[in-house]
């Protein structure tokens, strides 16, 4: 493994690699992401490798496992190099056909194509699956083709080209005024322009003994918003990506140390960020002198340990120095005084991914995609009740329909759509009838939501918008570090009422008490964690406060959710008396003979729904 | 449950640094390795680095990965993202807890299973998920808890209880 000790070095490294492989030789990339690994990807993997030995045919045909592809949907994914042959829902039983398929002039494994499900159109590349076609995968495109674990196959993709012209044409100035001038914001939520936050940065900072200034930056891998995954994927699939943005980083502002602050709960992400860290050591990237510049870099791995307060990042600077996730007011913001008193730059994942691309490819060209206010590319997960779930990269502007309609093929089972929650528990629910809202930083604020880091729950007829209310601040309550009296109380309190409401207990003067608590908690709470709080009561009272009313004047939950308010019963005339209800009855409160129409005692059903879930004459009834 | 070494956890030790930031790094090797936090450790570690035992209370039981408690041997972790919330995660929640005959989550009389919550493994393509030590169970509903959860439970516990 060469240590290579300039630029030029890199770049003839880079010329082997690329004229050490055959771009035409076949190659199998098969999706090891957590969403596909847990689909069996791993098993598939392995029977391709095996087969290709059987046949001896390892010189002949690569086969490899990338990051995520995105479309978790559809797992476990894989490609077909270099034809580029998209298969989807891969099992081992397949993997004959697919290797026969490549050593007999790549004729595609019909049965494993890309088969839209409304259409019926079969798809052979996946660019031109309409869940690919409408995205613009800036971030993301490289995940298919690359191994994480390989550097090599990152610098074949051009990697670290970004970083080499850093340090051999620019200045920490022109990086900054690149920065600036692209546009970027912070894609960790709240958007905040990263070049503005590195030139506060670089004003601030004492020098040492030495005479040196020290700074920190940091990545925020805190990726805490439950239904979220992008910065997760991005760290499994593409890490180099991350370190080379945080090099740039490290150069723009003098940083001789950084941090990736990852969740504990990411194995398979810490793991190749590891190895990518190593890797990149390995070869003079990291290190004293990177890339013999004379600039030292040195990055570490922090696992956090289960609590969503660090994601703001003042908690993460206390997690990092080994003390509980507490916020501290800002000002003094990191920029000035973060991690050991020290200047600190933290920025998302994703915001550290896109510093090289905006590098290589010029601040103008990134600056032309997006809005005005809002540029570039944007990831989502889109996620919950809509067809297909996954990774999607859009650039900011497009319209939430389009998202869910183009991209996400639209809600399962017919059913309508209701909301979409966009930005985890700090964001909100735009409701069904806004769906052609652009979606950038400034719209999602006007409708009372937030861009946040890019979670995206689709939620149709069958989800009650008090119980979700309820759900986030159950969530807000455990989470809030309890430092801050407005934080602390107000979501105890409100939980409390929005339990009460969901148990058909609520007064209406309890809206009047929720928009209260929610505009003191917004004003006076210490941290973003708590000035958010609020927004998904907030917006559901603002857009469903009819759901609201009911619950409350009617004792009813019109998407019979509420445990209290709802109860199941069978109909005679469409039981067939099979017994699966039997069966699976939580409350032994079945009864009924084989072959004849099953009732349900009320006083011993526990409501747990098993009994719908099974059916298969549907003869379950919710009222 | 694995006995306490304090040999072992001297040498444990040894290889953090002695100072504060090193803190959650050894609560989460000791957590790997007891699968919780032994009491006897939390004062070593108090001595080691210097920390009154009150501040690595504070620490270990602040963040939710710590725990005091004893872990039974399979660890069931029910997720209960927003994803896998509105796909029926509270369902699957109470009937893994029924099946297991526990009111809330914890760990089983005979120290088989523990179970927790957990807000998002990222795995949000497959909800409901349920992650049974380093597996992931994908599209989880209530028929399928039962033999779920037979899978993991040990032959040895099997014999015991007749």
């Amino acid at each position: 493994m060469p240590r290579l000790n300039s630029v030029k070095e890199m770049e003839d490294f880079r010329a082997t690699c690329l004229a050490g492989r055959d771009a035409n030789k076949p190659c199998l990339t098969v999706c090891a992401g957590s969403g596909c690994v847990a689909a069996g990807s791993l098993t598939v993997l392995e029977k391709l490798r095996a087969e290709v030995n059987k046949r001896g045919l390892e010189g002949q045909i690569d086969v490899k496992s990338t990051g995520c592809h995105g479309f978790c949907e559809r797992g476990p994914v894989m490609i077909v190099w270099p034809e580029g042959t998209f298969y989807n829902q891969v099992a081992a039983k397949n993997v004959v056909d697919i290797v026969n398929s490549v050593s007999n002039g790549h004729k595609p494994v019909e049965a494993l194509l890309y088969k839209d499900p409304t259409t019926g159109k079969k798809y052979e590349h996946e660019h031109e699956v309409p869940f690919y076609a409408h995205q613009q995968r800036v971030l993301f495109g490289n995940n298919g083709r690359i191994d994480p674990k390989d550097i090599t196959d990152y610098l074949r993709v051009g990697g670290y080209q970004s970083l080499a012209k850093v340090l051999s044409k620019m200045t920490p100035d022109d990086v900054v005024d690149s920065i600036t001038r692209s546009g970027l914001r912070g894609r960790g939520g709240a958007g905040f322009p990263t070049g503005m936050k590195w030139s506060l940065c670089r004003k601030n900072g004492k020098p040492n003994g030495h005479g040196e200034i020290e700074r920190y930056v940091i990545c925020n891998a805190d990726e805490g918003d439950p239904g979220a995954f992008m910065d997760r994927s991005l760290l499994e699939g593409n890490p180099h990506s991350v370190i080379e943005g945080m090099l740039i980083g490290a150069f723009a502002l003098g940083a001789k140390e950084g941090y990736v602050y990852v969740r504990a709960e990411y194995p398979l992400a810490v793991e190749h960020l590891k190895v990518a860290i190593q890797q990149a050591e390995e070869h003079g990237i990291l290190g004293d002198s990177v890339l013999g510049s004379g600039m030292g870099f040195r990055l570490k791995i922090v696992q956090g340990a289960g609590a969503f307060v660090c994601g703001e990042e003042t908690a993460l600077i206390a997690s990092i120095e080994g003390r509980v996730g507490e916020p501290h007011p800002r000002p003094p913001y990191p920029a000035q005084k973060g991690l050991y008193g020290k200047p600190t730059i933290i920025n998302n994942v994703k915001t550290w991914a896109s510093v090289g691309h905006i590098i290589g490819r010029g601040w103008e060209w990134y600056s032309s995609i997006g809005t005005e206010k809002s540029k570039g590319t944007m990831v989502f997960s889109l996620v919950g009740k809509i067809n297909n779930t996954g990774l999607v990269e859009v650039p900011m502007g497009i319209t939430l329909r389009e998202m869910i309609y183009e991209i996400g093929g639209g809600i399962p089972n017919g059913r309508e759509l209701k909301a979409v929650q966009i930005g985890g528990p700090s964001g909100g629910c735009i409701p069904a009838d806004l769906i052609d809202l652009p979606i950038d930083y400034e719209q999602l604020t006007k409708a009372g939501s937030m861009m946040g880091s890019g979670g995206m729950v689709v939620m149709d007829d069958s989800t009650c918008m008090v119980d979700l209310a309820r759900y986030f601040m159950e969530f807000l309550e455990d989470e809030s570090c309890g430092l801050c009296f407005p934080c602390r109380e107000g979501t105890q309190r409100m939980k409390e009422i929005l339990t009460r409401i969901c148990e058909g207990g609520g007064h209406e003067d309890d809206l009047q008490t929720l928009e209260d608590l929610g505009w003191v908690m917004k004003e006076t709470s210490l941290c973003g964690l708590g000035q958010t709080a609020a927004n998904p009561v907030l917006t559901t009272l603002r857009y469903f406060r009819n759901e609201y009313l009911a619950h409350i004047r009617d004792e009813v939950c019109p998407a019979k959710v509420c445990k209290k308010l709802i109860m199941y019963e069978i109909q005679p005339t469409m039981c067939n008396g099979c017994g699966a209800c039997v069966a699976v009855c939580a409350g032994t409160a079945i009864l009924g003979e084989k072959s004849k129409p099953h009732k349900i005692d009320q006083a011993k059903c526990t409501k747990c729904g098993a009994c719908l879930e099974v059916c298969q004459p549907n003869a379950v009834l919710v009222s | 449950m694995p006995q306490v070494d304090t040999e072992a956890v001297t040498g444990l030790l040894a290889q953090f640094e002695e100072r504060r930031s090193s803190l959650i790094p050894i609560l989460q090797e000791v957590q790997n390795n007891y699968r919780y936090l032994p009491q006897p450790v939390l004062k070593q570690i108090s001595v080691r680095l210097h920390l009154p035992l009150a501040d690595v209370y504070h620490v270990a039981t602040f963040y939710n990965c710590f725990t005091l408690q004893p872990v039974g041997k399979n660890l069931v972790q029910v997720c209960l993202g927003t994803a896998c919330h509105v796909r029926g995660a509270p369902k699957v929640l109470d009937r893994v807890l029924s099946d297991l005959k526990l009111s809330q989550p914890g760990t089983t009389g005979d120290c088989e299973y523990t179970v927790r919550t957990v807000r998002c493994i990222g795995c949000c393509g497959l909800a409901p998920v349920v992650r049974v030590n380093d597996n992931t169970h994908p599209h989880m509903n209530q028929a399928k808890v039962k033999g779920m959860l037979k899978k993991y439970y040990s032959k040895q516990a099997a014999r015991t209880s007749g």
